[in-house]
């Protein structure tokens, strides 16, 4: 991690769209009189996504102003959180997991395949396609090296598949989400190597 | 009430003390940097830690941990507190090894450097010297305002800062952006603070993060000679503390008083020394052929007396301002009466407050303490926020407390704090008398200047105690009218009776062109003298007073004499003297007691020992120092019955420019600067 800064460009305004505005009426509408503050994060993120996922300053103050914070409240909300982002992201924005599970398992060329192919994090190429960002373990590292992009995750990546997956998404061909290996969910890789037979009175009962 | 054992010492506190008070009470000490008396706690530095029996079996720390979170022993034992065993030690040892690895050690030219927190209990509770050979980290500085430079790789994150700003002050000017070692403290975007109280952050920091920029590099705090004293930018009387450095005031701090301004003071208060400096009157002036020119006090006295002499009594006149002590003020009232006139007045705003009506009818008798008792408050013509700060901050503590109904009438400004209003003017007022009661029984009416400087000013007085009787602003052992004065000379003036005497002129006349052939102005800046009078102006500063005076007699400064000031509650305070008044500039009675025997009738007092004596014999109440003196709320059912039609206008603000209300603030960069500021944001806002 590092400072966390507001992007240098910002966009002069930022409107929520009506359905935006609407699902952001009927969420604070649950919320009791006085403790609208706690809709904060729900607000930024539907904010983020709406602004191709990331957070312009105006963003920051329409939501303190919808929610009747101060406005260094909600900047401090949203610069503590990682997963908003302060600055423009790419079309496909690549989270990568460097943690130790997927660092075992090879996280470290998929880096270089982001470094190549799209640069430094944080960088957003020319055509506005990709950006990345290395972060810490995303839950999945029986399927190690996983990335997230946008939404989904991607397991069991390689230099090769990872490539191809970015080559895909790139063209706008239809990707796999999940493992890319055929893996269905976190089975072992090749054959059961454990728990191969049954034990006690399962194996009687298996006999029977 | 609970027992508790804290280093073998008993002691009874009640049970939601916390651990940290507890052990106060016994006598320990507990360092602390995040925990204050005043602020919501934090419990994030942990140097408070302590050890316990009856609770989880690590350290504790004891500033978010209260003395019934902790069980008694099997046989009944009371729970124990350990402040010196070697668990602590070794705790405390590691707390400040860890505070410390990412502070500079730049003590050497930090300003904090001796009478820093973090630097007294490193010595006193850390380790003796530095195992961290790494690189430390580095934090940008941030523009937070005129008032307060930031250093901020010195923040140790106590947030004290944060939470003052958003409690105490009610502005969240402050905040904690980004997490973990890169946690950094800042305005939002780096604007400037909004409060008016931000100067107090500087006091709260316990390190030399936050300190106050226009005092930057001048001195160090053991260079200082302190004085203990009084404030005059308002008129609550803050206690302060004026340090100086030879014959310079550098820097005020505020003192605790519990019963006026607890521990704050406005940024006024606190930064307008510089004003102390510049534009002074350091000798006489005599105005020949329309130009002042320097002259002899001899000859500057002497012209004065000569032109008394020839001034018929009736044709003489004497106003005093907003800074002058009682003794000054008493001096010319003895003075000028003394030459037989009665055209006094020391409402140079036009107020129409009146010491006969009784002193409960100028004071604020509910007092500024009471406002923690009060149940509603009805503002009447006031923007508290701006004519007493400090106050403000009471009454948002007040509100913040819960079951507090503030309503106002007049200016709907952001007061820090919500409020039903209820309208802007007079109208607002006699429809809040006709509303049915609620069940107030201890009500706040605050009048302010807005509403009594008008030429209705009576009638509007003669309201407001209608509205404090009907609902529950008076009543057995309670009574809640109260007067925001915004000068520090007014109560005490009014105490003297420096207003018009039989068939005297007011204020307004005594300015009029062609009434008066001579008038005595006592540091009455805020009013313009039309042409025709002859001035003897006695005061400090070069602002609109001198401008228009024939004469100036340079007087001295509130940090310069000993002067006694009676505070909006009717608390008499005395200021004491931290450096001499610059140059010629002599002590304002002094002055007035020269004059008079120029003219052939000395005063009767030869020392300021003698005048307070025989002001003492006229007024007694005015000797009894720290105290309020008597008023009778019964003089409030004349005020109530007094004739009330008032006119439809809006009552307007009483102070335009909270920075710049007297000649002293005017002359101040500093107050400037942040009056500039203040004016940009609401240009901005008007947007
Ligand atoms: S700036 Fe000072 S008061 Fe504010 S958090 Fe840092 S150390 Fe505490
Ligand atoms: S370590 Fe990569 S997902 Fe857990
Ligand atoms: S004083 Fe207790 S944690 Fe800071």
């Amino acid at each position: 991690m590092s400072v966390r800064r507001l992007a240098e460009e910002q966009p002069a305004s930022f409107e929520f769209t009506p359905e935006n505005k609407a699902w952001l009426e009927a969420q604070i509408a649950k919320y009791p009189d006085g403790r609208q503050a706690s809709m904060v994060v729900p607000a930024l993120w539907q904010a983020q996504k709406q602004n191709d996922y990331w957070l312009p300053q105006k963003a920051i103050e329409k939501v303190a102003d919808t929610l009747g914070m101060p406005y260094i409240r909600v900047l401090e909300i949203a610069t503590f959180y990682t997963m908003f982002n302060l600055e423009p992201v790419g079309k496909f924005y690549v989270q990568l997991c460097g943690t130790t599970p997927c660092m075992l398992r090879g996280s470290d060329e998929l880096i270089a395949v982001l470094e190549r192919r799209v640069g430094p994090q944080r960088h957003v190429t020319a055509d506005g396609l990709f950006s990345w960002l290395e972060v810490e373990c995303l839950g999945a590292c029986c399927n190690a090296p996983m990335v997230q992009i946008n939404d989904d995750y991607y397991e069991d990546l390689t230099a090769e598949n990872f490539e191809k997956l970015l080559d895909d998404l790139a063209a706008g061909r239809p990707v796999k989400i999940g493992s890319q290996t055929g893996r269905v969910s976190s089975e072992p890789a090749g054959a059961l190597t454990s728990l191969t037979s049954f034990y006690g009175d399962g194996a009687k009962a298996q006999a029977e | 009430m609970t027992r508790i054992l804290v280093d073998g010492v008993e002691v009874d506190v009640p049970a939601e003390y916390t651990l940290l008070q507890a052990c106060e009470e016994a006598g320990a000490e507990v360092p602390r940097f995040c925990f204050h008396e005043r602020l919501s706690i934090a419990g994030n530095c942990r140097m408070c830690l302590v050890e316990v029996k009856g609770g989880p079996p690590k350290p504790q720390a004891s500033c978010a941990i209260a003395v019934k979170d902790l069980r008694p022993g099997p046989d009944g034992a009371p729970p124990e507190v350990f402040t010196k065993s070697p668990m602590v030690k070794k705790a405390r040892e590691g707390v400040m090894e860890f505070l410390l690895v990412n502070h500079p050690l730049d003590c050497p030219i930090c300003d904090q450097g001796g009478e820093c927190d973090l630097q007294d209990q490193a010595l006193a509770f850390g380790g003796d010297s530095s195992r961290y050979a790494e690189n430390k980290r580095a934090v940008e500085d941030k523009y937070i305002g005129p008032l307060v430079k930031t250093a901020m790789t010195r923040c140790i994150h106590c947030t004290r800062c944060v939470r003052f700003t958003a409690e105490i002050a009610g502005t969240s000017d402050m905040g904690a952006i980004g997490r973990g070692e890169d946690m950094e403290i800042t305005t939002y975007l780096q604007t400037a603070m909004t409060s008016e109280l931000q100067g107090n952050v500087t006091d709260l920091c316990p390190v030399g993060a936050l300190l106050p920029k226009p005092q930057n590099f001048r001195a160090r705090p053991w260079e200082y000679q302190k004085t203990e004293t009084i404030d005059v930018q308002d008129a609550l009387g803050s206690a302060i503390r004026v340090d100086a450095r030879g014959r310079e005031v550098i820097r005020i701090l505020p003192r605790l008083n519990e019963a006026v301004n607890e521990e704050w003071i406005s940024d006024k208060t606190r930064q307008v020394v510089d004003g102390l400096k510049a534009q002074r009157l350091d000798r006489p002036y005599i105005r020949e052929n329309g130009r002042l020119r320097p002259a002899s006090w001899q000859e500057a006295l002497g012209t004065v007396a000569a032109k008394t002499k020839a001034t018929k009594a009736e044709k003489i006149g004497a106003l005093v301002g907003d800074l002058a002590a009682l003794e000054e003020i008493f001096a010319l009232k003895l003075l000028v009466e003394g030459r037989g006139s009665a055209n006094l007045d020391a409402r140079q705003d036009g107020s129409k407050l009146d010491p006969r009506f009784g002193r409960a009818s100028y004071l604020f008798n509910a007092s500024i303490a009471g406002i923690d008792e009060a149940d509603s408050l009805l503002i009447v013509g006031s923007n508290p926020r701006k004519e007493a700060p400090v106050l403000n901050a009471r009454i948002r503590k007040r509100w913040l407390k819960g079951d507090f109904l503030i309503s106002a009438i007049g200016e709907q400004a952001d007061l820090t704090y919500d409020y039903d209003y209820l309208g802007a003017g007079p109208d607002a007022l006699a429809r809040f008398i006709e509303s049915a009661p609620t069940a107030s029984a201890k009500r706040i009416v605050l009048i302010g200047q807005g509403a009594l400087t008008r030429p209705d000013g009576r009638a509007i007085l003669a309201l407001a105690a209608q509205a404090a009787r009907k609902h529950g602003g008076l009543s057995e052992g309670w009574n809640g009218f109260s007067v925001l004065h915004t000068a520090a000379a007014r109560v005490g003036a009014l105490d003297l009776g420096f207003t018009p005497g039989q068939g005297g002129l007011d204020a307004a006349d005594i300015a009029k062109a062609g009434v008066l052939d001579l008038v005595f102005n006592l540091g009455a800046d805020e009013i313009a003298i039309e042409p025709g009078a002859f001035v003897v102006y006695i005061g400090t500063h070069g602002d609109k007073g001198a401008h228009r005076a024939d004469v100036i007699l340079p007087g001295a400064a509130y940090t310069e004499k000993f002067g006694l000031y009676v505070n909006t509650e009717g608390r008499v305070q005395e200021a004491l003297r931290a450096t001499f008044p610059p140059g010629d500039a002599r002590e304002d009675w002094a002055i007035l007691r020269a004059l008079s025997g120029a003219l052939g009738a000395p005063l009767p007092f030869d020392s300021q020992k003698q005048l307070r004596a025989k002001l003492g014999e006229a007024h007694p109440h005015l000797l009894r120092l720290d105290q309020i003196g008597s008023a009778s709320a019964a003089d409030l059912e004349a005020v109530a019955l007094q004739p009330a039609t008032a006119w439809k206008d809006d009552f307007a603000p009483a102070i335009t420019d909270f920075y710049l209300t007297n000649p002293i603030a005017r002359a101040s960069a500093t107050m400037a600067e942040c009056s500039a500021l203040a004016l940009d944001r609401l240009k901005q806002a008007a947007e």
